[in-house]
């Protein structure tokens, strides 16, 4: 039998017996576990030879599928696993297999994000979305503005405007001291070793600091700093990376044909940046959320990361997940939203 | 060499360059001397690392002379730059269009759009790439990148064209058909250029004179008045007395050669 090397095990195209072998196999091996009482166990086990079976299944369907389907087969490998997890997840904890109160099953947490939605916690007159129920009279009589000093008072808007607010406090600065550093070599060798060492500090740690500072330590004014301090010094540090790392070339032919200093700056040096500024504000971006959320967890009444944060005391652990679910789904709008913007600033790195 | 009825265009008299390192200073070009009338089309041709690249460099104000005189002398129109470079890594901005980069030269002298994208278009269509003024360079080949680089020096019009081995990334048939397009422009133009290669034939194809240049330090060695008859094309390389003057070339060259593999072991 002839056989082609492939450095990528994937993509071999199995015959449908084998197909089915495997099909089989699935379910020989979890209908025998289930007889023989292995689920309680050595869950994880099966749960893992399971895995292994539907990648090899996978594999083989890849090459039997039409090249024009590629990209709905990528799509359902994508969205299918997390989904195939979460019903494993369900059916593992529905059996009591794992405890569903530190597991709840996603069902209950589905619901718990509904609760958070729409009904008030003990300590703030406001839900995750604040109080989504008076949208509807806040309409009719004030207009769309009612409802955005609605959403204003919501959990979601307190960590998404700290988020928000903290970035784009730090990222602006950042992005300007980088291009002072990555063009001034004086500028560069006096800040760098100092940039360096803050850089390493965890932001949080500078918390306490910043509350003392406030004249408010329970306000917004240190939330809002130490996000933006987070990013400040990542954004900084990479743009400066971005402005070294313009291939000289261009800087060469910019002034060959004549740019002058300004012309430089907008046609060479901003675009030759735009790549590592951006994986910057990437990493800062994930910063920002990982550090409020912190925040939110030591010093907040409002916020994804103080709902979190609470339930975990008061032990209601499915509302907690919901807020967990919560923050992740927030990383990733941020993410994608940023990742917009960087197409439209960059139309060339398509 | 320059007779009465030209003008010079480039004058270089014992030029020096020296650069500073940690173990003392390196001579990359001692006392090189070049006259280059205006419409002449003057290749270098020299082993690798003999400092020809420098004086291009020098010429084109991106390295500074150490000592001695290297000067492009201006045209009638002050408002022309002196000279553009078309540089071996093409250095087309990747965050430009085609036709936004081979009109960069206009839009940082101030140019109204409408101008610079009137011109950038006419080259655009003498080098055949008008179909993709609005690509990205990402999405072109090298040989097409190069053409870019060159439409870009050329719509800028410079008083002097400074060509850096435009052709020495390329495979050797996109290399070929550039060198063509190259003589089909330049022989419609005949704007004044500086040549930098490390090939004989490109140089003795291409150029009014070839001159060669020794390694560490670079200095002249000889020069060759190719008198082979224009307009040429790649034809051109199959006669004889292309084959003479390239052998000729080869003659005066190779001791320099081994000489700088030999320093370089």
């Amino acid at each position: 039998m002839k056989r082609s090397v492939r450095v990528e095990a994937s993509g071999q195209s199995g015959s449908v017996q084998e197909l089915w072998l495997l099909v089989l196999a699935l379910i020989v091996i979890d209908v025998a576990a289930t007889i023989l009482g292995l689920w309680k166990g050595f869950w994880w086990a099966i749960l893992f030879v399971d895995f292994v079976l539907i990648v090899m299944l996978a594999e083989r369907l890849e090459g039997r599928i039409a090249l024009r389907h590629q990209e709905s087969y990528k799509r359902v490998l994508a969205l299918g696993f997390p989904l195939l997890l979460l019903v494993s997840w369900e059916l593992i904890v529905g059996a009591e297999i794992l405890s569903p109160r530190w597991f709840p099953p996603p069902s209950r947490i589905a619901t718990a994000l509904w609760d958070l939605t729409v009904t008030f916690d003990r300590f703030n007159e406001t839900s995750l979305l604040g109080r989504p129920w008076l949208i509807p009279s806040r309409l009719s009589s004030e207009g769309l503005p009612g409802v955005w000093a609605l959403f204003q008072e919501s959990h979601l808007w307190a960590t998404l405007s700290r988020v928000l607010m903290g970035f784009f406090l730090g990222a602006l600065p950042g992005v300007l001291l980088g291009m002072v550093m990555g063009l001034n070599r004086t500028v560069r060798m006096m800040l760098d070793a100092t940039m360096s060492a803050v850089y390493v500090l965890p932001k949080i740690a500078i918390f306490p600091i910043l509350m003392l500072i406030f004249p408010n330590p329970f306000g917004e004014g240190p939330k809002v700093t130490v996000v933006a301090i987070s990013a400040f010094f990542l954004v900084a540090i990479s743009t400066m990376a971005g402005v070294r790392g313009i291939d000289p070339v261009y800087l060469q032919a910019g002034r060959n044909y004549g740019a002058n200093r300004l012309q430089m700056f907008r046609h060479v040096i901003l675009p030759g940046a735009l790549p590592i500024i951006f994986s910057g504000l990437r990493l800062a971006l994930g910063t920002a959320l990982i550090v409020i959320v912190a925040v939110e967890f030591v010093r907040a009444q409002t916020g994804v990361g103080f709902l979190v944060f609470y339930h975990w005391q008061i032990l209601v652990t499915e509302k907690m997940y919901a807020g967990l679910f919560v923050v992740m789904l927030l990383g990733v709008l941020l993410t994608y939203a940023l990742q917009l913007i960087e197409r439209r600033v960059m139309p060339w790195s398509e | 060499m320059i007779g009465p009825e030209m003008t010079t265009k480039i004058v270089a008299r014992r030029a020096n360059k020296i650069f500073p390192s940690v173990a003392g200073p390196v001579t990359a070009i001692r006392d090189f001397d070049l006259e280059v009338a205006e419409g002449e089309f003057v290749c270098i041709v020299g082993p690798s690392g003999c400092g020809k690249s420098t004086f291009l460099r020098i010429l084109a104000e991106l390295e500074t002379l150490t000592s001695g005189e290297v000067r492009i002398l201006p045209g009638a129109d002050p408002s022309k730059p002196l000279n553009n470079v078309v540089f071996q890594e093409y250095a087309i901005f990747p965050w430009k269009t085609v036709i936004d980069n081979v009109a960069f030269g206009l839009q940082m002298r101030g140019a109204s759009k409408k101008e610079r994208y009137a011109t950038a278009d006419e080259w655009l269509g003498r080098v055949g790439l008008r179909k993709f003024a609005h690509y990205y360079p990402s999405q072109l080949s090298g040989g097409m990148k190069q053409r870019v680089s060159i439409a870009r020096a050329l719509a800028n019009d410079p008083e002097v064209l400074l060509m850096d081995e435009p052709l020495g990334a390329l495979d050797a048939q996109t290399r070929a058909v550039l060198q063509e397009e190259l003589l089909r422009i330049w022989e419609a133009s005949r704007k004044t250029v500086v040549y930098i290669t490390h090939s004989i034939e490109e140089a003795v194809l291409l150029g009014d004179r070839v001159v060669i240049m020794t390694a560490h330090p670079g200095t002249n060695k000889a020069a060759f008045e190719v008198d082979l008859p224009r307009p040429r094309t790649i034809k051109t390389s199959s006669t004889a007395a292309f084959a003479e003057l390239s052998g000729a070339i080869w003659e005066a060259l190779q001791d320099e050669v081994r000489r700088a593999m030999a320093s370089q072991l």
